[in-house]
This record gives C-alpha cells, sequence and structure tokens, in this order.
C-alpha cells in the first residue's frame, strides 16, 4: 500500500463518518470568526434553538471593519454606524455565549489569521477553519485549515463539524535556493503565475522541497495563505523544527506533559516517502524573481524585470480580451515597463504580510530614506497588537514614521477597504495585500501586489524598483 | 433551504473568465448582518456607473447599459450562463445570497471556485459544470435568440435546450438529496452527534492537548 500524503494523514485523523458518495463528517479542533462572516451564522443558530457544540474551540476577533486610526473611543468611535453594528454584534454574539474574543482595544486583537499562529491557537496537526478564504495561511502549520462559508460556520458551531470531500492532493516542490531579495510573497506570486488562479481548485497543495524549508514559519504562512488565490482552499507545508520551536510557549500551546506528547505525535506529520501526489508542479528557486502583479487577477504577475504583456500576442481569445479588460482598468499600456508605473499610494500589511519579520524587511530598505512626494499615503498596518507592540520595542514604527509613512492599529485596513482605508479612483497602490480584483482596495482603485520590502522601496521611488538593486548596492 | 426540483428561466450570458466575488457583491455591502436584501447591489460595480453605499436606494442610481443584467432581453433572467473559475475570491456567501435574491436559481460554467461552489448549495442555488464546448455554444445560442430558455431538471440531473436537447450533468448523491427536498444539513448532522461524542472520546485519548 502506497504511504499517505499530509493531507491524507490529517483527514484520517478527523473523520468522524463517511458516506458511499465521498461525503464525510470531518471534525473541527479550531474555529476561528470574526465580525464580516459570523452574524447571519449565530442569528441562525438562535432561531434553530440549538447551542454551540463546544464553545472552547471557538476563538474570536474583530479585524475587517475596525478603523486603524485612534481607537481610544472604544467601539463607539467606529464612524460607520454599519460597520460599528457588524462589530457590536461580535461582540454580543461572543459574550452572550462565552466564546473568547479578543476585543478592538484588547492588545492581543488582530487580524485573525494574524492572532491564532501567535497565539498558539493554531496547532500543527488540527482542523482549523473560519468564515474567511484565507484560512489557508494556518496550513504552514500542517493543520488542515480552510475557509468556509456563514452556513458552515453555523454548522461547526452547531456540531464541531463539516460535511466535506476529500480534495485532491498536490506537491509543489521548490527546489534550489532562493536568490537575495526573492521573499516567500515572490514564491507564492511565481506558484500563482505558474499554475494560475484555477490551478489548485479541488486541491489541497503541500509545498514542499528544500527553498520552502528554508523559508521561516512566518514566510510559509506567507505561501499558505496565497494558496486560495491559486484556487486551493488548503495550503500545506510540513512540521519540521522550525514549527515545533515557533508554537512552543505560546499561551495556547500544549504545557508540561503534554508538550512532550504533542510533539512526538506532530514528527508524522509529514508526507511519506512513498506518498502519491494526484499532480506533481516541480518549480525551480534560481527561476524566481521579486514579483509584481500587473492586471487584476493575482495571475496577472511578471517580474519586477519585465514589460506588461501584449494582448495582441496573445492567441487565446478567452485569455487576450481579460488581458485587454485588465490593462484598460489598469490603465496601462502593452508592453510598458513594470518599473515605469507611477504610484500614488503604498499599503504594507494584511494577513499574507504584517507580521514582525515581514515589518522588519519593509523597515530596512526605508530605514534613514524618506518616502517619494508624489505618493498621496504610505501605510503600515501591523497585523495585530502584540505585532505592533513588538515592532515598536525595536523600533521599527520610528523608522516608518521618519521615513514619511504613517503607522497605524492592527486590522485588515486598506487590503479590502471595508474599514476608512481606500483607494481612490484610477489610483495605483503598492500593496502586500492577497487580492488585486477589480474595485478591490476601493471603487476603481488599482493594486499591485508585492512583497514587503519591493513596496517599501517602491514608497522611496515613487514607481517599481527592482529591489535586488538596492539590496546589493 | 429553499428546494430545488425543476426550474425553467430565461438565461443571461456573463461572458468573462474569474469573475470573482468582490465583483459578485462588493465589500461594502458585508457590512450587513443579515442575510438578504443583497439583490439590488448584485455586480455592483458592473451594473452601476456611480459607487455604492449599503443603505442607498438602488432604484435611484444610474445604471450601466453595457452590463449585460441591465439589457431589456435578460430582464427577469433566472439561469446565469458563465466562463470558468466562477465565483473565486473570498469565502464571502453574501455571494450566493446576492444571486439568489437577484433570482438567479442556477448557474452554468465550465468551473466554479470551491467555496463559491459549495456555498451556493447550502442556499438552493444549483451551480451546474457543463463542458467548455458545450458552454461556448450555449453562450451563441444565447445570444442568437432573444428569449432563449433552459429547463433544469435535478432529479434527472439534466439543463434541457428549448429543442429538447438534453445536457447530462454530475452531482453528488448527498447535495442533490438536500437540494431535492430542500434540508438542513445541520439537523442531518445532529442525527450523527452519537458518532461526534464517540469521535471526541477517542481523540481526547490519543490528542488530550485538543481538550484541555
Amino acid at each position: 500500500m502506497a504511504g499517505k500524503t499530509l493531507y491524507d494523514k490529517l483527514w484520517d485523523d478527523h473523520l468522524v463518518s463517511e458516506n458511499s458518495d465521498g461525503s464525510a463528517l470531518l471534525y473541527i479542533d479550531r474555529h476561528l470568526l470574526h465580525e464580516v462572516t459570523s452574524p447571519q451564522a449565530f442569528e441562525g443558530l438562535r432561531l434553530a434553538g440549538r447551542k454551540p457544540w463546544r464553545i472552547d474551540t471557538n476563538l474570536a476577533t474583530p479585524d475587517h471593519n475596525v478603523q486603524t486610526t485612534d481607537r481610544s473611543g472604544g467601539v463607539d468611535s467606529i464612524v460607520d454606524p454599519i460597520s460599528r453594528i457588524q462589530v457590536k454584534t461580535l461582540d454580543e454574539n461572543c459574550d452572550s455565549y462565552g466564546i473568547t474574543e479578543f476585543k478592538m482595544n484588547d492588545p492581543r486583537q488582530g487580524i485573525v489569521h494574524v492572532v491564532g499562529p501567535e497565539q498558539g491557537a493554531t496547532l500543527p496537526g488540527m482542523t482549523v477553519v473560519c468564515g474567511d478564504s484565507h484560512t489557508a495561511t494556518h496550513g504552514a502549520f500542517a493543520a488542515l485549515a480552510h475557509g468556509i462559508g456563514t452556513s458552515e460556520v453555523e454548522h461547526v458551531l452547531a456540531t464541531q463539524c463539516l460535511i466535506a470531500k476529500k480534495m485532491k492532493n498536490m506537491l509543489i516542490r521548490v527546489t534550489g535556493k532562493l536568490g537575495i531579495g526573492v521573499t516567500a510573497k515572490d514564491v507564492v506570486l511565481h506558484v500563482i503565475g505558474v499554475i494560475g488562479t484555477a490551478g489548485g481548485t479541488g486541491y489541497a497543495i503541500e509545498f514542499g522541497g528544500d527553498a520552502i524549508r528554508s523559508i521561516s514559519m512566518e514566510g510559509r504562512m506567507t505561501i499558505c495563505n496565497m494558496a486560495i488565490e491559486a484556487g486551493a482552499r488548503v495550503g500545506l507545508v510540513a512540521v519540521d523544527q522550525k514549527t515545533i520551536d515557533y508554537v512552543k510557549g505560546r499561551p495556547f500551546a500544549p504545557k508540561a506533559d503534554q508538550w512532550e506528547q504533542a510533539v512526538a505525535a506532530w514528527q508524522n506529520l509529514v508526507s511519506d516517502e512513498d506518498a502519491v501526489f494526484d499532480q506533481i508542479v516541480e518549480i525551480n528557486a534560481e527561476d524566481i524573481y521579486p514579483q509584481v502583479t500587473w492586471g487584476t487577477s493575482p495571475e496577472m504577475v511578471a517580474p519586477v524585470t519585465a514589460l506588461v504583456p501584449d494582448p495582441a500576442e496573445m492567441t487565446d481569445p478567452v485569455k487576450r480580451e481579460g488581458t485587454e479588460r485588465a490593462l484598460h482598468y489598469m490603465g496601462l499600456k502593452p508592453n510598458q515597463k513594470i518599473t515605469d508605473i507611477q504610484l500614488d499610494r503604498v499599503f504594507i500589511g494584511s494577513c499574507t504580510n504584517s507580521r514582525i519579520e515581514d515589518l522588519r524587511e519593509a523597515a530596512a530598505v526605508v530605514k534613514g530614506k524618506k518616502v517619494a512626494s508624489s505618493l498621496k499615503q504610505a501605510l503600515v498596518v501591523p497585523g495585530s497588537g502584540l505585532v505592533k507592540q513588538q515592532a515598536e520595542a525595536e523600533g521599527l514604527d520610528k523608522i516608518f514614521i521618519e521615513a514619511g509613512m504613517e503607522w497605524r492599529e492592527p486590522g485588515c485596513s486598506m487590503c479590502l477597504a471595508m474599514n476608512p482605508d481606500k483607494l481612490g479612483a484610477g489610483e495605483h497602490c503598492a500593496s502586500t495585500s492577497n487580492r488585486n480584483f477589480e474595485g478591490r482596495q476601493g471603487f476603481g482603485g488599482r493594486t499591485h501586489l508585492v512583497s514587503p520590502a519591493m513596496a517599501a522601496a517602491a514608497a522611496v521611488a515613487g514607481h517599481f524598483v527592482d529591489i535586488r538593486d538596492i539590496i546589493s548596492a | 433551504m429553499k428546494k430545488f426540483t425543476l426550474h425553467e428561466g430565461l438565461v443571461a450570458p456573463l461572458d468573462r473568465a474569474n469573475v470573482d466575488t468582490d465583483m459578485i457583491i462588493p465589500k461594502q455591502f458585508l457590512k450587513s448582518i443579515k442575510r438578504s436584501g443583497f439583490g439590488p447591489n448584485l455586480f455592483d460595480e458592473l451594473r452601476y456607473l456611480d459607487e455604492g453605499q449599503p443603505d442607498q436606494d438602488s432604484s435611484q442610481r444610474p445604471l450601466n447599459p453595457d452590463f449585460v443584467l441591465n439589457k431589456p432581453r435578460y430582464q427577469g433572467c433566472s439561469v446565469l450562463l458563465a466562463r470558468k473559475n466562477f465565483g473565486c475570491g473570498s469565502s464571502r456567501e453574501h455571494a450566493p445570497w446576492a444571486l439568489e435574491d437577484f433570482g438567479i436559481r442556477a448557474i452554468i460554467a465550465p468551473s466554479y471556485a470551491d467555496i463559491f461552489f459549495n456555498n451556493s448549495f447550502k442556499n438552493g442555488l444549483l451551480p451546474i459544470i457543463l463542458d467548455e464546448a458545450i458552454v461556448d455554444s450555449l453562450f451563441q445560442a444565447v445570444e442568437a435568440n432573444e428569449g432563449y430558455q433552459l429547463t433544469i431538471n435535478l432529479e434527472k440531473q439534466v439543463v434541457v435546450k428549448p429543442d429538447g436537447t438534453e445536457l447530462a450533468f454530475e452531482i453528488d448523491a448527498f447535495r442533490k438529496h438536500c437540494l431535492l427536498n430542500g434540508l438542513d444539513d445541520i439537523g442531518l448532522t445532529l442525527e450523527q452527534a452519537d458518532a461526534i461524542k464517540r469521535y471526541e472520546a477517542s481523540r481526547r485519548q490519543t490528542a488530550p492537548w485538543l481538550f484541555s
């Protein structure tokens, strides 16, 4: 019998029952909640007269709607009344059921996908779900983690299970040494460019190979976070010593005897050598350059040294039309140099890139420099209150502020602009977030996805620059 | 959940690939704590010329005459014909809620993003997968024939063309059963409460740190 993939093992470990048509009941160990996708689920639970199955697996924090400016006035200071009601509704629901919540002014509040791992609430071998597609982030810990809809949020609250069907297995093996200035973000953008935004649909993607092993836990989270942008609900990285070192001592991590027992069990969270994958994609690390998206889908990506593609050279009519539409929306011309794209704003933050290492990388680039005078705004939004504290302890906030950037309170912010941080129509933004869809960062806004270092370098220059020129200079 | 058995309806063609959930329902409308009322804001940025706000009366807003759903011939449509990877992006169930609230009962496309696909079934909205070549031919037929209607027979798992030709589609037995009967899957899962408790008892032995 062939060995098991990491995904196979996680699936088998959580199987409550399985039907003949392949649909199964899967047990959920950790349910993360935020204010946007949970209110209708709590309401459904109440209307049906049901109670949460297991309160202690739930952990909540408001992140999408919260302002990133002064919060001393508490939830009542959220200006938009509809946003305010949504945040208050989460508070009320968590209070009434006794669910642990890091409220807006708790120092542990932040983007739910930053908070989970930071607290040790995300552990290897768990199933982790949340009403948010970027739940794939937690797969960096060899946890089976994926986004769910609101009906499923209600289902998990009521039953601690999900009705699921097993996905196929894909291995993306990145081999070799990553070049200087090439980060986890560039790796995942490159992968999406190779397999496309639907390349991973129906698959759980495991990222492996020595290049992935060389990347830190925070970088692995960046990679798994964007598995969904390749169409895969699940991204995974096998457990190694980095995983265990990262988890150790965190507030929700196992303690004392249980720690040793857990670590022993986690050693098995790797794909067996003879495991069979339905698809394997080989990527050479040396082929990956700093990436910039030029279009309105994450697969519309190119190395910073490249030119904007020319639809006239495309033979597939759907692709040509999509490219023409994207270039029109983005206000770009075919064969224009990517480094000639002039920027209006820069956003460093989001569940993809708002952890301490991301902020350190960005700060190292802007240290002692000034943001280009042509920029309207350069925003730095830490992923959690604890990331913010750590950054301030290291003096990163001062580096950003002295460079002319804004240092903010934690939240999702301009990644999806549900709070007041947004792009104006026609504005170009170098953003460390995950989606460059039309209107994502504001009505008519034009998003270019990049790594934190590339965003910081673009902030100083006012346009995209090759980070390798700066680092080696 | 609303039942889905047999449906006959006017088809509207949305001729672009990778339609994302931000496009289906932009983020400012996700601030609602309700499950209904998203229909007027379906495809908001494509459908209107101005920027929509959650508490606005959309009937007074300037429509984009070029957007397919605004064309007189597609008024009252209930079947959406779409391209590959429909519903990619976020997990927002507001996307199927908006489609359903607008009056769409079924979608026909070559492929869907996984989370959107799953969310649709929970809301009585049937996402049908047909081969790319067949979808192509349907786009041509809709374009050429004003008032083009399709009939969807879930029991038989076929889409029936006006000339009576049947196009077969696949669907999971469990999902089909839930849709045909309008079943609440939480109720079904709770029938397995004993199995869930047995799983918990055994898992507590092998992984006690998940229960402390």
